[in-house]
């Protein structure tokens, strides 16, 4: 229960924030991307702001050996650069600008964003459904013809 | 508006302290992707509860604070093709990159990880280069 209670409170926080900061209006993120246009720097204000608190919380789990109700914490970072996340940071990024939408802001937006924000939603889930089968065929080497 | 940055600022920091619950608590990290994806492929296993009531919050506390504003609008594009190819690329990028502007942004490069900031990088100069395209050259959005 006490993880279900942490759960709430940490995505009640993160819905606030990405609702408060501006994120979850797509001209705001867009404008960001628009370095070419009338660019708007508040993504970059969000994004540093997040990363106060952020940073502090890793560096106290660093001093853990479990979280504060006893699961275990991450692993360390993986350094490996593979096809999977290059290929896949470049497709998301693209649908990003094109939409203005990331996951996060996309469902703190269900309550007020309608229709269209519905249907990207749903676009976005078969996506994430989707990605499996792209990952298998992403892990088989390149064959050589 | 002039005090856009600072209400980013303090969004910001909220959604660091949200990220840093979720650590410090729950032992996990907060990517909006990792949390939805895994519902939806399967792969949440015994975390699933959790996952379905952080997504419940993200999605609450908005509503709850909506009357306090004028107007909310996100302005979402109006061209259905954009909205669906859009969605696609967010949901397949994400998972085949496992993580997105919450998990390899926030998460990642706040602990100084290769892949969050090789991730984030990827993803704002794919941006860019889509907006200044289907903005500017193509003028679909």
């Amino acid at each position: 229960m006490a993880r279900l209670l942490f759960a709430l409170i940490a995505g009640g926080l993160f819905g606030s924030g990405l609702f408060i900061s501006g994120m979850t209006d797509t001209t705001k993120v867009q404008g960001w991307l628009d370095v070419f246009g009338a660019w708007d720097p508040t993504l970059a204000f969000v994004m540093g702001g997040a990363m106060i608190p952020m940073a502090i919380a890793w560096l106290v789990a660093a001093r853990l050996r479990n979280s504060a109700l006893g699961t275990p914490l991450p692993p360390k970072s993986s350094t490996t650069i593979d096809r999977k996340l290059i290929l896949g940071s470049l497709l998301f990024g693209i649908g990003w600008g094109l939409a203005g939408l990331c996951p996060g802001p996309a469902i703190a937006s269900l309550s007020f964003g309608g229709p269209g924000l519905w249907i990207f939603v749903a676009a976005m889930l078969t996506g994430m459904a989707v990605a499996p089968f792209l990952r298998t065929r992403l892990d088989k080497p390149v064959a050589a013809e | 508006m002039e005090q856009d940055w600072i209400w980013g600022l303090i969004g910001g920091l909220l959604i660091g302290t949200g990220g840093a619950v979720y650590l410090l608590f729950n032992g996990r990290i907060m990517g909006a992707s990792g949390i939805i994806g895994g519902l939806i492929d399967g792969s949440a296993g015994n975390t699933k509860w959790e996952r379905i009531v952080f997504l419940a919050g993200v999605v609450l506390m908005p509503v709850i604070l909506q009357p306090l504003y004028h107007e909310v609008d996100p302005h979402i594009s109006e061209n259905l093709v954009v909205l669906v190819i859009a969605g696609l690329l967010v949901g397949a990028g994400t998972r085949l990159a496992n993580g997105c502007t919450s998990g390899h942004g926030v998460c990642g490069m706040s602990r100084l990880s290769v892949r969050g900031f090789a991730a984030t990088l990827t993803y704002i100069f794919a941006g860019g280069v889509g907006v200044l395209v289907f903005r500017h050259l193509l003028g679909v959005i």
